[in-house]
């Protein structure tokens, strides 16, 4: 799968898979969900069980010889799937040895122990290699050579997060540094592209999952430095120019000075004062995750109550910026872990991919996709990038749109019982469903106390609880939108004190205790 | 191998020409999509790979469930090194999976491409948990690798599976089975008129529930509602019943002589079918007739998916009036699709198996008015000019049985229809 991406994300590359009918469902990740026009170059053997007992060795030459005779591309991938791996036909030792005139790239990708991203890192990496090989190292300067300094965006790829308008909105945002893009791959390039690598000065690693041991390599090889700081929000934007002047040798002041973003503002505007504090939980790939956290904290004023993220090749990077706001990092694929610890911290905003925004909507929890994997509508018609100002202004909207606005949460209080703002209204922007009086309550409370009894999963001191009925009648005056807090705030208080009974008494000596 | 394609004769009467090389199809795994939605206290665990769980969860476009009645027991390098850890790993999996989940009856073991290939035995794996559960929950395996199957074919291979554990219908007991997955909401139109017709007893395979399971044996006629479960149709005739020859009941008439099938087969007269079937053939007509006008006169091309693409050809030639310019099936099922050749013209062009880029290239030569293909196909053929239908739609919705005869027909022609409306 990972390689595929670097395939579709390319010119003229086409990607040979040994692999049973069923795997080209692939193809349906780009023609549907990225909206892809084109087809992924890849041709699967497709081989099926009476073929096993033949010769699967002469399915894949054939293969290999017709899809270069249709396609002609400029290099070609060759790899196996899963169970193609298990046949042990090697078909990028049988494409090696055919002879084609473009250059043959062994996809050694073991299906079984790495997953997409890595993958797709490999595939880009061994691409490179293999286009490079043999091209010395050169000297490079630009004030000598009368020309403004030159980079590479590497990292970007098909089904990428938002990449399309990261490299528009990178390439202008250097472009008023001084400094012009020389290509970015993989997405877009060709193998003829990828031949001009050296050609820059210095390497931006915009997408680490994909590109970070490329720009490693390629600084050993090539003396290219890189660029590490992912533009995205504000801050980390404003650090990218600062490495950028660094590394290119010219002075970026100007251009930081020069960025125009209304997320600052916008964020110190008293409207957004409600959104200080506000419990968030962060789930994707490790730089987006690592990027969203800073932004969430620095520049929205939330506090994230937890982190994590299915890249386990950056472990070490999530474990210490989940370190920065006292939470533990969770590293997972599993979704349905991840969706335990969302009930349990019960945030206020979930960010994350796909499955998170499902996890959330199911219990009730507004959320704003921010990495992949994402789907059809996250890649939207209108620009919309992730990185540089411009990014931080889409973020802004994005993240708060989903929440309550300030304004709203004023008047909840005021007009409680009006038809609009009642109990079992749905707040306005989340569609004009009415919700059962108690699901907008326990949906923002996790799974095993949503009912009065308490299931089996739950028999702790808590199973013991008793709502008076006072209380229960008090903790509705509450707004509903905060009133799962508040109960679950009580309840913790309580079984915490071993107080069996929750009078009103209770519920405000709780809501002293936590404050807030 | 790749490539090649021979023209072979089928039944004496229609050619078909047979190819191999690429496929664009699912797997037998996507057939757990419905599987799981009809037989209410299933769960089907997949043994596989990543590969397989990406698919059932992104491709299926099934993420919403939170835990849904299906899953994957990935298979690891450990598993891969040696089958005993191997069994080992599912054997712990699936008791965690049972204990977590008492509303599970029966637990389908989903063997995949991988697990095919490094042999582990599933059908000892189901018997050993069986016996462990003692009685408890039902573990049946079966295949859906794509290996094996194509998309559809999963059914096949799950119903099969289930026939050993029918139980055995009283002497003398005449009943009609209908086998194949059909939505509730047809099953029960479906009910309805075999009640009306007089057939003395009825049932469906797979039942609603795995605790449902109908009885098989010698009075049993056996009428199929889909046409992808020859095996399954195979397996009861071996326990005795009969398979009735007839259509799918797709459109009115393919409905009238698929129900005209079993009334003959339990002595009823046709002027009592036409009686019965009568408020809702001229109901079906009347809804057919919006859309005749607007599909008369296309031309459409099936690339082979699902296996429907035989019975819907023939509605959509014989009953809207639209040409028929390829006819592709992943594979060709003379027992079961006999009834339909003899409907088809005899000049059509009609495809087995798949090379998908030469397909392609007749396509584009073609260039028939409505294309019928899978998604990872429909985007890029719409950029080539060409109008397309997904075809997976066609297995999701209610599409079988007269009340249903103008919405498959407004399925082929709401493609044609946007084409006409947008401006560019």
């Amino acid at each position: 799968m990972g390689a595929i991406r670097i395939a579709a994300s390319m010119q003229d590359v086409h990607c040979v898979l040994h692999a049973p009918q069923g795997d080209s469902y692939a193809d349906l990740l780009f023609t549907m969900i990225a909206r892809s026009a084109k087809r992924p170059p890849v041709t699967y053997t497709s081989f099926q069980a009476r073929d096993m007992g033949a010769d699967t060795a002469e399915l894949v030459r054939k293969t290999l010889r017709e899809t270069v005779d249709r396609f002609q591309p400029q290099a070609l991938l060759v790899g196996e799937a899963c169970t193609g791996e298990l046949l042990q036909d090697q078909p990028a030792a049988l494409a090696q040895g055919m002879g084609f005139d473009c250059p043959v790239v062994p996809l050694e990708l073991p299906a079984f122990t790495r997953k997409e991203q890595w993958g797709a890192s490999e595939t880009f990496h061994q691409l490179v290699r293999t286009l490079l090989r043999g091209q010395p190292p050169r000297a490079r300067d630009p004030a000598a050579e009368g020309r403004r300094p030159r980079a590479n965006l590497l990292g970007a790829t098909a089904l990428g997060f938002r990449c399309r308008d990261d490299i528009a909105e990178v390439t202008k945002l250097l472009d008023g540094a001084g400094v012009d893009v020389n290509l970015s791959a993989p997405a877009g390039a060709s193998p003829e592209d990828l031949r001009r690598i050296p050609e820059a000065d210095f390497n931006i690693c915009l997408y680490p999952e994909i590109a970070q041991s490329t720009c490693a390599w390629l600084e050993r090889m090539f003396k290219q430095p890189w660029v590490k700081t992912v533009p995205i929000g504000v801050g980390a934007t404003r650090d990218f120019l600062r490495e950028v002047g660094e590394v290119a040798g010219i002075d970026t002041s100007a251009a930081i000075a020069a960025g125009r973003t209304r997320l600052p503002w916008f964020s110190r505007s008293v409207d957004s004062t409600y959104l200080t504090g506000k419990r968030v939980f962060i789930f994707g790939d490790a730089s987006h995750v690592i990027a969203a956290a800073r932004i969430a904290t620095e520049e929205l004023g939330f506090e994230v109550v937890g982190l994590g993220s299915y890249s386990r090749e950056f472990a070490r990077e999530l474990r210490t910026a989940a370190e920065r706001y006292g939470v533990e990092a969770l590293i997972s694929d599993d979704y349905l872990e991840v969706e335990s610890a969302v009930l349990e911290l019960a945030p206020e905003l979930v960010l994350g991919t796909q499955m998170e925004r499902h996890i959330a909507k199911r219990a009730g929890i507004p959320c704003a996709v921010i990495s992949s994997p994402v789907h059809v509508q996250d890649f939207p018609a209108r620009y919309a990038p992730q990185m540089g100002f411009e990014g931080a202004n889409v973020i802004f909207d994005t993240w708060v749109h989903p929440l309550m606005m300030g304004l709203e949460e004023h008047l909840i209080t005021m007009f409680r019982e009006d038809e609009e703002f009642h109990d079992e209204a749905v707040a306005s922007h989340l569609g004009s469903g009415r919700v059962s009086s108690s699901s907008a309550e326990t949906a923002a409370r996790p799974a095993a106390t949503a009912e009065p009894t308490m299931s089996a999963d739950d028999m702790g001191a808590e199973a013991a609880l008793v709502w008076e009925s006072e209380a229960e009648r008090e903790l509705k005056k509450i707004p509903f939108f905060v009133r799962g807090k508040a109960r679950r705030n009580t309840e913790r208080f309580a079984a915490e004190r071993g107080v069996a009974r929750i009078t009103v008494e209770t519920l405000y000596d709780a809501k002293a205790y936590f404050g807030r | 191998m790749s490539g090649a394609s021979d023209i072979a004769s089928c039944g004496g009467s229609l050619p078909v020409q047979r190819e191999h090389g690429q496929r664009q199809v699912f797997c037998g795994l996507a057939g757990i999509v419905w599987l799981h939605r009809k037989i209410q206290d299933a769960f089907f665990l997949v043994v596989g790979s990543r590969t397989c769980a990406h698919l059932l969860q992104s491709a299926a476009g099934v993420m919403i469930f939170a835990e849904p009645r299906f899953g994957t027991a990935i298979l690891g390098d450990r598993d891969l090194a040696g089958l005993a850890d191997c069994n080992e790993e599912l054997d712990r999996v699936v008791t965690e999976l049972l204990a977590r989940r008492p509303d599970i009856g029966t637990l389908f073991l989903v063997a995949s491409c991988p697990s095919e290939v490094i042999k582990l035995d599933l059908d000892n794996a189901a018997a050993r948990l069986a016996r462990e559960q003692q009685g408890r929950v039902r573990v049946l395996a079966y295949s859906g690798s794509g290996l094996d199957t194509t998309f559809t074919q999963g059914e096949d291979t799950c119903l099969s599976a289930l026939v050993p554990e029918l139980p055995e219908a009283d002497a003398g007991g005449e009943a009609l089975l209908v086998l194949g997955t059909l939505p509730d909401v047809v099953e029960d139109q479906f009910r309805r008129l075999f009640e009306a017709l007089g057939i003395p007893a009825l049932h469906f395979l797979p039942p609603r529930r795995g605790s449902e399971l109908p009885p098989v044996g010698p009075g049993t006629r056996l009428l199929a509602a889909q046409p992808f479960v020859g095996g399954t149709a195979a397996a009861l005739v071996d326990r005795g019943a009969t398979l009735l020859e007839a259509p799918y009941p797709f459109g009115i008439e393919g409905t009238r002589a698929w129900l005209g099938a079993a009334a003959a087969a339990f002595g009823i007269a046709a002027a009592r079918v036409d009686e019965v079937t009568a408020p809702a053939v001229a109901r079906a007509e009347r809804g057919l007739e919006r859309y005749r006008a607007q599909l008369a006169g296309k031309r459409i091309s099936f690339l082979p998916d699902s296996q429907l693409e035989i019975p819907l050809a023939r509605f959509l030639q014989h009953e809207c009036g639209m040409t028929l310019v390829e006819v592709g099936v992943p594979y060709l099922d003379r027992r079961m699709m006999g009834a339909e050749l003899d409907w088809l013209p005899s000049d059509v062009r009609l495809t087995e198996g798949q090379d998908l880029e030469r397909q392609l290239d007749r396509l584009r030569a073609d260039r028939p008015d409505l294309t019928v293909c899978g998604l990872g196909l429909a985007n890029p053929l719409e950029a080539e000019g060409l109008t397309t239908k997904w075809s997976i739609e066609l297995v999701f919705s209610p599409v079988h049985g007269f009340d249903q005869a103008a919405d498959l027909a407004e399925l082929f022609v709401r493609p044609l229809n946007r084409r006409e409306r947008l401006a560019f």
